[in-house]
């Protein structure tokens, strides 16, 4: 028979437990909140951006454009961005980004691209360090305290310019999780490096782009904004995958906390099928003594 | 009331400001341009420089930017800033001290990256503290 002050210290512990997603949960409410506002604020700024690239690329005509937007001409060596967070416990959703991005690399390795990777969040790293370390050219972590800024992604975009301009890499490929709802993110893919213009409306309003005047001209501000335009993207990513954590963290809570309960149910059940049941072996044990005399 | 265009203007961040305006004029890397509605479609990168929103003829609202793209249609001016601060909240004095606190900084900084960045801040402090002191 299990021992009663065993099973009364395991409830406990699994009551703290209990207690602790609880708490978890609806902080990772909150953060989300205050994540899917700031994706939500950030987003004129990437679709106006997007228009406007989309404007100037129908008016650059295709190989003396900028390498950021037509690339090296090559595809040999590929840069893999993996934005994840820095901590854990939120469900799938690193592992999730990881798994995406591995998939990625073993199939350029098998096509025999030479691949390198930039981790953004620790998770990330830690997770593709045991097989895929020796390509790590750099990594960031600790980077939203609260909630990213821009700053932090245009470092990011910064530094890939830079690795981009030494010839260090000819695609750059962003992966991180989209929001969809806090049940859902859906890992993306997304490449940076060389553009991808935004297309399907190119068509539609092709002779009203034509129209567009330029100052100074195409070149020179194609040149300005495409840095922008990647950094950008990454700012929209982390955002994305900030959201997105914050909901499959604040889901596998709301599940902790809920097993939990299931769990203090059960043991309390057990817990009182064992009490009674000492109580009954001593009610026979005195009967059977009165019986006797 | 007279013919407006909606003037928009956006940080990465967020949406600072969307309005019909009068007129509104704009830092463009050649020179400031005025924009009227029905302005023809153009697209022009930005200096730093002071946006000025005019209605009923006299500027009701003046904006410092630290550069960046703006984009013209007949009927919509949108101006994406990477830094938008409104004059009246630039203090002169404050941003002065900003200015030889991140020179501090930079001194013993090496990381080319950081460098870079800071720099960058100097030059649009810099451009801050004139713009005002040229309002």
């Amino acid at each position: 028979m299990p021992n009663l002050k065993d099973l009364k210290v395991r409830i406990n512990s699994v009551k703290s437990t209990q207690k602790i997603t609880s708490a978890m949960k609806m902080v990772a409410a909150a953060k989300l909140k205050r994540a899917q506002e700031a994706a939500e604020a950030a987003r004129p700024y990437a679709v106006r951006m997007d228009r406007m690239i989309a404007a100037l690329g129908a008016n650059v005509s295709g190989g003396d454009g900028p390498k950021l937007l037509t690339g090296t001409g090559r595809d040999d060596v590929h840069l893999i961005v993996v934005a994840t967070a820095d901590r854990g416990l939120c469900g799938g959703f690193n592992s999730t980004i990881v798994r995406a991005a591995r998939r990625k690399i073993d199939k350029l390795l098998a096509e025999g691209k030479t691949v390198k990777v930039m981790t953004v969040g620790r998770k990330g790293r830690d997770q593709l360090r045991r097989v895929h370390g020796d390509k790590i050219i750099s990594s960031k972590e600790n980077l939203a305290r609260t909630v990213v800024g821009f700053t932090v992604a245009d470092e990011i975009g910064r530094e890939l310019i830079r690795r981009f301009e030494d010839g260090e890499f000819d695609v750059a490929t962003m992966f991180f999780n989209r929001f969809k709802s806090a049940m859902t993110q859906v890992v993306t893919e997304q490449q940076l490096i060389p553009a991808n213009l935004p297309e399907g409306e190119q068509e539609d309003t092709g002779e009203l782009k034509a129209l567009y005047e330029f100052e100074p001209d195409e070149e020179s501000i194609l040149a300005a904004l495409l840095p922008r335009n990647v950094a950008t993207q990454i700012f929209t990513g982390l955002l994305e995958n900030a959201a997105s954590e914050h909901g499959a963290r604040m889901t596998a809570m709301d599940s902790a906390t809920r097993n939990a309960g299931d769990m203090i149910n059960k043991l309390t059940l057990t817990y009182n099928r064992t009490r009674q049941a000492y109580i009954t072996k001593e009610l026979i044990e005195i009967i059977s003594g009165a019986e006797a005399l | 009331m007279a013919e407006t265009t909606q003037f928009e203007l956006v940080s990465p961040e967020r949406l600072v400001l969307s309005r019909a305006v009068e007129m509104v004029v704009v830092p463009g890397t050649e020179g400031y341009f005025g924009v009227l509605p029905r302005h023809a479609p153009m697209i022009s990168t930005l200096d730093a420089g002071i946006i000025d929103i005019y209605e009923g003829g006299s500027v009701v609202e003046r904006i410092f930017v630290a550069g960046g793209f703006a984009e013209v249609t007949e009927e919509r001016c949108t101006v994406l800033a990477e830094n938008a601060v409104p004059l009246d909240e630039i203090d002169p004095a404050k941003v002065d001290k900003d200015i030889a606190d991140t020179r501090d900084v930079l001194k013993d900084v090496s990381d080319t990256g950081e460098r870079e960045r800071l720099e960058a801040r100097v030059v649009t402090l810099q451009a801050m503290a004139r713009a005002k002191r040229a309002a």
